[in-house]
């Protein structure tokens, strides 16, 4: 550990109820790789491609028409904040990947921009993730990922891609943009796995 | 003030990277510009305190003298002045991007350097000026220094009004291109590229121009 | 407020904020150094790489294309260093004499 200065805790209200090492806040810090893309939604597309190179697109107006679903939930960054009871609207990832048949484990999230993250397949369904265009009852701001990004609250936010743009199926896993440069490949909060080797 | 042991001396224009942890383990980092030449081990920061900042009210207000502090330094070697080169100097400043240009300043004064300055210095009212007793006043050893603040919000009663710095405002405080200066401007993100934008405009050599962006965490 | 979100995440940082990071990786001062983007052949200091991603790591995109020619995380244990967007890197170390 560095050296301590004493009386210093910066801007933190730990809580027990958190994931070890985060603290809560009420504000949305916004964190990006890059500027930000600047999508309209009538060139909004987004894609699943299954190992076999098989595709589904939606446009925006598809997205919209299937079933929506209004998720609460915490939110985790790895940068150490916690945003608690947060309110989204979207379309989950069990209605997107309801049709598709593959064999593959793994999922490559791509957006606009270039950004990509990695993750199981399996955390993608049952409930646990969504493809959201709205936040706290407003269409979703381009500085959090608007027009939609991906949700998926029971990993590091880092997961969750903001604008995205598809899914890519693989039956090997593959490393995103974070992952490849020391953070964890799978991100589960609750196990504090921030980095490669956690 | 800070008291570094073994400090081996640094250039104007260098920063430190102040490094606070807190007994559970938790980290926070910022970087600051050397606001003074080096005084033996002593450093000088001017930390710009921003309310809700995670950092600087703790460094403007919650240290007491004596208490360690980890500091990384010194740190750049592209946005320096050094002594040795005579050409003349225009320094631009945004707001607290005048820290690092300041330290150019106070360095130049503690050398006896006779090498051609011109200061523009960017402001929002007159209560903003860092170090205004220094640079309204003359100060021994600064012949040959000039400088302009520019008021955007509010500016000093019987001067001109208060606005935006224009490219005009560049040409007229700062050095013509024939004479090849070296530019240094620091400040906010935007005033920065909006800065060296025009200095390119008026014809300045991209390559003669050094920048230092705050960007939106800005030191808070 | 919302303007404040339209300009927030676009506002880089400049190279001169990996002098300390690149300071556990290079034995010499790095923000001078030349960088030559993969993307698209622009060569640039360093110091003028536009820097994204504070907290997270340190992400320095050519200011020519957008592209990544650089990227630093530090992690409790080790500072990974990932150079792949650059072709290359010259850093100036002083020579005999």
């Amino acid at each position: 550990m560095g050296i301590v200065t004493p009386g210093f805790r910066g801007r933190r209200d730990a809580s027990p109820d958190l994931p070890p090492g985060q603290y809560r806040t009420h504000d949305f810090p916004v964190l990006s790789a890059g500027p930000t893309p600047r999508v309209r939604t009538e060139d909004w597309q987004f894609s699943v491609v299954d190992e076999a190179g098989g595709r589904r697109d939606w446009s925006w107006a598809e997205l919209m028409a299937l079933p929506q679903e209004t998720p609460t939930v915490d939110i985790h960054c790895v940068t150490r904040w916690s945003k608690l009871e947060t309110s989204w609207r979207g379309v989950s990832l069990d209605v997107l990947l309801a049709d598709i048949e593959t064999a593959a484990d793994f999922a490559l999230i791509s957006s606009y921009g270039g950004y990509t993250t990695n993750l199981p397949l399996e955390d993608l369904l049952d409930g646990k993730a969504w493809v959201v265009h709205e936040y706290d009852g407003e269409p979703l701001h381009p500085a959090h990922g608007g027009p939609a990004r991906l949700l998926v609250p029971h990993l590091y936010f880092w997961k969750s891609a903001k604008w995205v743009r598809g899914i890519q199926l693989l039956l090997q896993d593959e490393p995103g943009f974070w992952e490849s440069a020391g953070y964890h490949d799978y991100g589960d909060p609750w196990r504090e796995q921030r980095y490669q080797g956690d | 003030m800070l008291e570094v042991p073994g400090w081996p001396g640094h250039l104007a224009g260098q920063h430190v990277d102040v490094r606070l942890t807190s007994e559970d383990g938790y980290v926070a980092e910022r970087a600051y510009s050397l606001a003074a030449p080096a005084d033996g081990e002593r450093i000088e920061l001017t930390v710009q305190v921003v309310g809700d900042g995670e950092v600087s009210p703790f460094l403007g207000g919650g240290l007491s003298q004596g208490d360690p502090l980890e500091v990384r330094g010194p740190l750049g070697g592209w946005f320096v002045w050094r002594p040795e080169d005579p050409s003349p100097v225009l320094l631009v400043a945004g707001g607290a991007g005048v820290v690092p240009l300041m330290a150019m300043i106070r360095t130049r004064r503690l050398l006896g350097s006779r090498v051609p300055f011109r200061l523009a210095y960017s402001v929002r009212t007159p209560a903003d000026v860092y170090y205004a007793d220094e640079l309204l006043n003359p100060q021994p050893g600064d012949a040959g220094l000039e400088v302009s603040i520019m008021y955007t919000r509010e500016a000093p009663p019987g001067g001109p009004p208060p606005s935006r710095v224009r490219r005009e405002d560049l040409a007229q405080h700062g050095w013509p291109p024939e004479l090849a200066p070296l530019c240094f401007v620091c400040g906010p993100t935007g005033f920065v590229e909006a800065m060296a934008d025009a200095l390119v405009a008026l014809d300045h050599d991209p390559a003669r121009i050094r920048t230092e962006r705050f960007g939106p965490t800005g030191g808070t | 407020m919302d303007e404040d979100l339209d300009l927030y995440p676009d506002l880089y940082e400049d190279g001169n904020a990996l002098a300390g990071p690149l300071d556990e990786v290079f034995a010499v001062e790095a923000s001078a150094a030349v960088t030559r983007c993969a993307g698209c052949g622009r060569t640039a200091r360093v110091a003028e790489l536009r820097v994204y991603g504070r907290g997270a790591g340190l992400v320095a995109r050519c200011a020519g294309c957008q592209e990544v020619v650089l990227r630093i995380v530090r992690t409790p244990r080790e500072v990974w260093l990932d150079l792949r967007g650059a072709v290359s890197l010259r850093l100036p170390v002083g020579g005999p004499g």
